[in-house]
């Protein structure tokens, strides 16, 4: 039944539905709401016996969920930004010892300077930890990723995140149709670990391994992505045969048949690229788009075979591999190799900037008519910046450089001066 | 299991020998039918306390949960020697993650005992000084305020002996190791830094918390004992001299053990809810040099004779027989 409802809300809702065992959570905005809402839930009885701890870090969080895993429990939790980087350690840990985690990744920049607001830098620092990573477009679809996640986690014996935009989507009111109880049941079965922690079959598990045996390890876990990359399409099909809708899956295709310029992004931006795609379409610009659902694995693949003849791909990504530009645009030319396919950088919507339509639209013309610079990023202010660079270059100690450039454009403490 | 002949070398000691005990005194590791949770073969050192410590106690919680244990255990010697494959030296459910996470670890392992509702399942975590006292403080410390069902068992062998003998929050004052090296005007660990675990965790209020040692591993089974007879968040910190790390004889490990006990530096009690109930009181206390000699990591405090370092040593031990009462005869302290 469709609802008007908040995104933490509604993943919370789809959550609680998978029957999680045990949940250790620690708070950190813009994922707080869907913890709240579950400790609401588990305190109420509404999630049978399930478990839900405090706990003194993210680091704490994740350690929890990983005693808990291997002793068999299905397992829950929430962070972003700081909190996954604090998580780091037990991220790798967790893959390592292929244990089927899920966690929603609430997007957001990673400090310093500290920033709140929505971007992909803190999933994307993890991308090679072995987690699956899954973005979500809309609320909808977070709520639906939920469920593919814990069924996708524990067939493969691999962690999932799940990726939804902090604030744009984790705090956006909109219609979502709520799965129920039986629904999920049907999809989801219960959890069969294949290691477990039991008095009666004593086994050791996180023991150590030298190099005669390492190499082989890790390729199994590689091999677990690669195996991903036929279980994430099949999962979404079989939750469409009982949820009566299509979510996930490794990529979604928006116009582009006869496409000469492709549009790839992944989360919410999609959506604003979409009426971007539509107006440019309208304008007689054969524009396409392509949504990137699965950035771990990445889906080499299919997406080589969806860009097809376009002769251009621009890349609009919230992130920035500082040093040397785009993370996902990097994985798009790998996975291009050989095709004549031009790739375009484009770093946008950091630390919660607001990505336009228009914005998208000039970069498409821009783009097509002049070319980009690479990597090229989206409406910077650059009398800001050449400010501070003459500053640098003027005196030694030229102060903090955040604080520099908020009063060079005029901004203290958020206000206009 | 074939019959074990079971030998007492310790004359001596307080190990009086099981053949004078009743049945039901008798230690786990003197029985016949004690699980061998750490078995034999694992590759810890000559004359290592930790894993002989390691040993006891864990046999003596499988007796007390009828075999029904799963162990974490943080990063560090004893995950080491035990544990690379294909050799693992563990008879029982036994999981490693991190470092620094291992009481966290413990607690997920706990809840999900819970929400399976196998309450019969108990749960150990255990690690070494730098896991405890240092990366892992934090995780513990979230453990114990939460009161989770978890025994956390620290080995404390006062450095950082698996990467080579660094220091920790544990190593005491004026100690040689790698990081604190024997040189300058105050050669060694500084003196007044450092932490008291147990009494840390007695701050939390949590049910029990005891210290031990492997120069008394009666005492240090009873205590284990005891702790698996209560629910809640548990602390048993357990002094293992490291021959290495000390550059002490191998063969004299129980002995140095006894002389941290009997000197006063290390002294054995418990404590309920936040306060002291019982210690082991010392039949005749020893000079802290006697324990100090035997140790090669205290070397230059006798090449010239440092008197101003053994004064404050000697000091820190009596001050420990006045806090816990440990000469008095009585067999437990007045609340």
């Amino acid at each position: 039944m469709k609802q008007q409802i908040e995104g933490s809300q509604a993943v919370a809702h789809a959550v609680a539905l998978c029957r999680p065992e045990v949940m250790a959570c620690y708070p950190i905005s813009p994922q707080t709401h869907i913890v709240e809402t579950l400790s609401r839930k588990v305190k109420a009885g509404e999630i049978g016996n399930c478990q839900f701890l405090n706990v003194e870090s993210e680091f704490g969080a994740l350690s929890v969920l990983i005693g808990a895993s291997a002793m068999g429990a299905r397992t829950y939790t929430a962070t972003t930004s700081q909190g996954l980087l604090f998580m780091a350690e037990a991220l790798y840990n967790a893959a390592g010892l292929g244990l089927p985690i899920v966690m929603t990744i609430a997007n957001r920049a990673v400090g310093a300077p500290i920033n709140i607001w929505n971007d992909h830098s803190d999933s994307m620092a993890m991308r090679d930890a072995g987690w699956l990573q899954l973005f979500a477009e809309d609320n909808q679809e977070a709520v639906d990723l939920h469920i593919q996640a814990f069924r996708l986690a524990e067939e493969l014996s691999c962690p999932v995140m799940v990726c939804m935009d902090g604030y744009i989507l984790t705090h956006a009111f909109e219609a979502v149709d709520l799965p129920v109880q039986e629904q999920v049941d049907a999809f989801l079965p219960p959890f069969e670990p294949v290691q477990v922690l039991d008095p009666q079959d004593p086994v050791s598990i996180g023991a150590m391994v030298g190099p005669e045996a390492f190499a082989e390890v890790r390729y199994l876990a590689h091999h677990k992505h690669v195996q991903a990359l036929e279980a994430i399409p099949r999962i979404s099909q079989e939750f469409q045969e009982i949820f009566q809708r299509t979510s996930g899956g490794l990529l979604k295709q928006y116009h582009t048949d006869e496409a000469e310029t492709l549009l790839l992004a992944l989360g919410s931006v999609n959506g604003t690229i979409k009426d971007a795609v539509d107006d440019l379409r309208a304008e007689g610009w054969p524009v396409g788009a392509i949504q990137l659902c699965s950035f771990r694995p990445f889906p080499s693949q299919v997406l080589r075979h969806a860009v097809h003849n376009a002769k251009r791909i621009i890349v609009i990504e919230k992130d920035l591999a500082v040093g040397r530009g785009g993370i996902v645009s990097s994985e798009v030319k790998l996975a291009l190799q050989g095709l004549p396919t031009l790739v375009d950088t484009v770093i946008a919507g950091l630390g919660g900037r607001a990505i336009s339509k228009a914005a998208v639209i000039d970069t498409v013309k821009a783009a097509c008519l002049e070319g980009l610079e690479e990597p090229h990023f989206l409406d910077l202010n650059w009398e800001a910046i050449n400010q501070e660079l003459t500053r640098q270059a003027e005196q030694r100690r030229s102060g903090p450089t955040p604080e520099n450039l908020l009063r060079e454009m005029g901004l203290s403490g958020g206000k206009i001066v | 299991m074939s019959y074990q002949r079971v030998k007492f070398y310790q004359t001596g000691t307080f190990t009086v020998g099981n053949r004078l005990l009743g049945e039901d005194d008798r230690t786990v590791q003197g029985r016949n039918d004690r699980t061998n949770s750490l078995n034999s073969g694992h590759r810890a050192c000559q004359g290592c306390g930790e894993a002989l410590g390691a040993r006891y106690a864990l046999d003596a919680v499988m007796r007390a949960t009828h075999n029904q244990l799963v162990a974490v255990n943080a990063t560090g010697c004893l995950e080491v020697f035990s544990s690379p494959y294909p050799e693992s030296a563990w008879q029982i459910p036994w999981l490693h993650s991190l470092f620094g996470n291992a009481p966290a670890v413990a607690s997920g392992v706990a809840a999900a005992i819970r929400a399976k509702g196998k309450t019969a399942i108990r749960v150990v975590a255990q690690g070494g000084d730098g896991a405890t006292v240092d990366i892992g403080f934090g995780c513990l410390s979230g453990m114990f305020e939460r009161n989770d069902d978890v025994l956390y068992i620290c080995y404390d062998n006062e450095a950082y002996m698996n990467t080579g003998v660094q220091r920790s929050g544990s190593t005491p004052a004026r100690a040689w190791t790698n990081t604190t090296q024997a040189v300058g005007p105050e050669p060694g660990n500084p003196m007044g830094v450092g932490k008291n675990l147990p009494r840390i965790a007695m701050a939390h209020g949590i049910p029990y918390v005891a210290t031990a040692s492997v120069a008394d591993l009666h005492d240090l089974e009873t205590k284990v004992t005891k702790a698996m007879s209560v629910r809640g968040a548990r602390y048993i910190h357990i002094h293992v001299p490291c021959p290495l790390g000390w550059k002490s004889d191998p063969a004299q490990t129980i002995k140095v053990a006894r002389l941290a006990v009997e000197s006063g530096l290390f002294p054995l009690f418990e404590a309920e809810w936040g306060v002291v109930t019982d210690r082991t009181p010392i039949r005749k206390q020893v000079p802290v040099e006697q324990y100090l000699a035997l140790q090669g990591r205290f070397k230059h405090l006798f090449n010239p004779r440092d008197e101003q370092a053994l004064e404050v040593m000697q000091a820190m031990a009596d001050r420990n027989i006045h806090l816990y009462d440990l000469l008095a005869t009585e067999p437990a302290l007045e609340s």
